[in-house]
């Protein structure tokens, strides 16, 4: 500290009065405080100590660099080599300057310890600055050769003021440096945590953030400018991240793996983290934990991607094994031959009916090997040919083949394709064979119903033609038969006129002469004329049966309908046949049901049948009875008239003959009984007419009885 | 001569033997009778002589009965005289062609002498008033 004795020999030293002195001083310790750096001031106090009149060089040098030990700090007049290499070790204490250093003033270093300071030859004097805090060791030392008395005054002067400046310069610099160093440091953490893509977090016992990654930040922390929805997720990612942490804790090392979902509020994707945290102890800042979130969503993200591919890969197999055996099967199950070649020509694949064709069991004899083989050839050259012919991705053609196993021909058709690669290369010809064997029998059969059919259809158009012919013929014999008829039915009009005239004319005389007209006749001549008029009579009914059939098949037969009591028809029928019932001595009765209404027919008609009946019932029974009876049969809305005999009967073969014109029981040349024959062909036609019906019931030996059903009135019954 | 007995028949039939035995019969029943053998030979007699009743055959060679008959029936000289119509022709529609052409009746041959007497006498009966009225 100065004393004012220094100040004293100051205000005295030197030639320069004391008021010069004091204004250097204060302009040197305004110079001093102004100097911002330990250089700029240190070379301020040499410039100054060297204004002062000190000679061959002076030296300052303080611990400039926090370490143990003297540096220079600034010189003058010494040889900038000699500066560079200085330096002392202060653990060094037998050195010189160490010594000067804990002197407590002034110290002389004598010249023998060249190489101590970097002044050179000559003594040197190390005057200590005085340390910034007064327990403290000096702040550095002043080397200068040693000086006038005045010189050293204010050296010593210098060596209190500039000391404490000095040293707070450079523990000022030094504490910048320091922090400098320490920004640096931690701005480098801070890039290297950020840099990290894994948030990174240290958290206090309590689980708030103490340090946090920037990618740690966006999951965690929130601004209140950022939107709802951020907000949220981060909220959220917050609660799932201390659920982490504490069952994180209370778990231990011991679990496998910690995974912490969580959301990405940018995207709002789902993340997934795996949780690593270390508890961390420290001093000052007491117990932390150090959470590392390591993403493992896309690793998540890719083993299912993976799993999955996995699992579809082994089902594409799965489906493509199950594709190539159905495959297999559908091709043999194909019943026409599948062959697959590779373009040199090489059978790549073929189904069982190709291999029938193209390959032979080990047991087959020579003949089934050449059959083999033939095959091949055959198909070998119908596939080269499709080889050759470019650009053709399809062939047809036909081969003959045989069966190696039973030696017959098959004639196959063929269809060849090429399976061409994307590249355009072929890669592979299918060939299909279809056995036309049973084609072409179908054909043949077609053909042949065709031509069968073709001949069928010949045969029925000469057949129609001929058809067409006789029915032609038939319509022209139709006509001419109807010509015939009606000539037929003209002529027997025509002939019964004819037969009517003369025997008009034989009756006429005959009755004349049994009339006596002519004059008297004997018995004799009498009995002979009668012979003539009863043959004539006979011929006229006969010819009168003509003229009836013919009248009736013509359609002129006229009916006159009218009511009448049928008692009295009867009798009337009796009384006409009176003659032939006397002579025939049979006995005849009639038996009328007095109940019958009224019939209403043709009068005339029913008597004609009814006598007609009577008649042949006289006729053919030679000794008994014949009866009449009529009865109504009222269900039926009709009358029975039946003429019962006990004659000859009819035999049922004749029991239809009997009602043919002119047929009788008996047709032989000899016959018994005359007539025409015409008699119930006549009265069957009639009762048709009339709308009633006539039928026989008899039995050879057994008589016959002949019944006319006719309904009360035409058109009435059935 | 009593008037039924002087009755004129006019006998047309072309069968001689057919004449002969009604103009026997008739005439031995007492009625005079002409002939005639055709439908002309008909028809002029007929006007010429005007016979109380005309038996009429219808099947004649050249003009037929039926003709001849719708002639005398169209004509006022002879439109009064009865016409008794004889045929052999039996099928229907001869009686009914008959009375169309204006026969008064119609008698089927074969017909017995005695039969066309009865017949005659029936129609010169219902023709006594003319008959009358002619002789007036």
């Amino acid at each position: 500290m100065p004393s004012p004795r220094t100040a004293d020999s100051v205000s005295r030293s030197g030639g320069l009065d004391g008021g010069a002195a004091a204004a250097g001083r204060l302009e040197l310790l305004e110079g001093l405080l102004a100097a911002g750096d330990p250089t700029r001031c240190a070379q301020r106090a040499l410039s100054w100590l060297q204004r002062r009149g000190v000679r061959r060089g002076v030296c300052l040098a303080a611990y400039a660099d926090g370490e143990p030990r003297l540096l220079p700090v600034a010189s003058l007049g010494v040889s900038g080599e000699r500066i560079e290499r200085f330096s002392v070790d202060l653990e060094l204490e037998d050195h010189p300057l160490t010594r000067a250093l804990l002197a407590s003033g002034p110290s002389l270093i004598a010249s023998n310890g060249i190489g101590a300071t970097p002044l050179g030859r000559g003594d040197v004097q190390a005057i200590p600055l005085a340390p910034l805090h007064p327990r403290d060791l000096p702040a550095g030392l002043l080397l200068v050769a040693p000086p006038s008395p005045t010189l050293t005054r204010e050296a010593r002067w210098l060596g209190r003021v500039l000391g404490p400046r000095l040293a707070a310069l450079i523990a000022a610099v030094r504490l910048e440096e320091s922090e400098r160093r320490l920004q640096r440091e931690r701005g480098l953490l801070a890039s290297i945590i950020n840099a990290v893509t894994d948030p990174i977090l240290l958290t206090d016992g309590d689980g708030r953030i103490i340090i946090a990654n920037a990618r740690a930040e966006t999951l965690l922390a929130t601004d209140d400018d950022q939107s709802e929805g951020r907000r949220r997720a981060v909220a959220l990612n917050n609660m799932l991240f201390s659920a982490a942490l504490t069952r994180h804790a209370i778990e231990g090392a011991a679990a496998p793996r910690h995974e912490v979902p969580l959301v990405d509020p940018v995207d709002g994707s789902d993340l997934l983290f795996e949780l690593l945290s270390t508890m961390t102890t420290n001093a000052r800042e007491g117990t932390g934990i150090v959470s590392i979130l390591r993403n493992v969503t896309d690793l998540q993200r890719a083993t299912v991607e993976l799993e999955d591919n996995y699992r579809k890969l082994r089902q594409t197999e799965a489906d493509a094994r199950a594709e190539r055996d159905r495959l297999d099967l559908v091709i043999d199950s194909v019943a026409d031959p599948i062959i697959v070649t590779d373009p040199g020509g090489v059978t790549v694949m073929m189904n069982a009916p190709a291999e029938r064709l193209f390959t032979a069991p080990e047991s087959a004899g020579p003949e089934t090997l050449r059959l083999v083989q033939a095959n091949d050839a055959h198909f070998s050259s119908f596939v080269s040919n499709l080889f050759f012919e470019g650009d053709a991705l399809r062939r047809s053609g036909s081969i003959g083949l045989v069966d190696p196993a039973s030696g017959a021909a098959l004639p196959m058709e063929a269809i060849s394709g090429k399976i061409v690669s994307a590249l355009g290369e072929v890669t592979a010809l299918v060939t299909i064979l279809h056995d036309r064997t049973e084609e072409l029998e179908r054909a043949r059969l077609f053909e042949e119903l065709k031509n069968a059919s073709a001949e069928l259809e010949q045969k029925v158009r000469e057949a129609t033609a001929e058809l067409v012919r006789q029915n032609e013929l038939l319509r022209r014999s139709h006509i001419a038969l109807e010509q015939a008829s009606a000539l037929k039915s003209q002529f027997l009009a025509n002939m019964s006129h004819e037969f009517r005239t003369p025997l008009n004319a034989i009756l006429g005389y005959t009755s004349m002469l049994l009339k006596g007209i002519s004059g008297e006749l004997s018995p004799h001549q009498r009995r002979n004329l009668e012979r003539i008029d009863s043959n004539s009579q006979h011929l006229l009914s006969i010819i009168n049966d003509i003229l009836d059939i013919t009248r009736i098949e013509a359609g002129k037969m006229p009916l006159t309908v009218a009511e009448f009591p049928m008692a009295e028809l009867i009798r009337e029928v009796l009384a006409e046949v009176e003659p032939l019932i006397a002579r025939s001595k049979l006995t005849v009765t009639t038996q009328v049901d007095g109940a019958l209404p009224p019939l209403r027919s043709d009068r005339q008609k029913v008597k004609q049948i009814v006598i007609n009946l009577l008649t042949n019932a006289l006729k053919f029974t030679p000794q008994g009875w014949v009866t009449v009876t009529a009865v109504g049969e009222p269900e039926r809305g009709r009358v029975a008239i039946a003429v019962a005999d006990s004659g000859i009967g009819i035999s049922p073969k004749d029991q239809e003959v009997i009602f043919e014109d002119f047929r009788q029981a008996d047709d032989s040349p000899t016959r018994q009984y005359t007539g025409a024959g015409l008699g119930l062909a006549i009265c069957r036609r009639l009762a048709s007419m009339l709308g009633g019906e006539l039928t026989v019931r008899s039995a050879l030996g057994e008589g016959s009885t002949f019944a006319l059903r006719l309904p009360w009135a035409p058109g009435d019954g059935h | 001569m009593t008037p039924d007995s002087s009755a004129l028949v006019l006998l047309v039939d072309d069968y001689p033997d057919n004449r002969d035995i009604y103009v026997q019969f008739l005439t031995y029943s007492g009625l005079r009778v002409e002939e005639a053998e055709n439908g002309h030979q008909a028809l002029d007699k007929a006007f010429t002589l005007r016979p109380d009743v005309i038996v009429m055959d219808l099947s004649l060679p050249g003009l037929d009965g039926w003709e001849a008959t719708r002639r005398l029936k169209r004509d006022p000289r002879t439109r009064e005289i009865p016409v008794i119509a004889l045929t052999g022709h039996a099928l229907a529609g001869h009686s009914k062609g008959a009375l169309d052409a204006g026969c008064d009746a119609f008698i089927t041959k074969p017909c017995l002498p005695e039969r066309l007497l009865e017949e005659i006498r029936a129609i010169l009966a219902a023709a006594r008033p003319r008959a009358g009225d002619a002789t007036a």
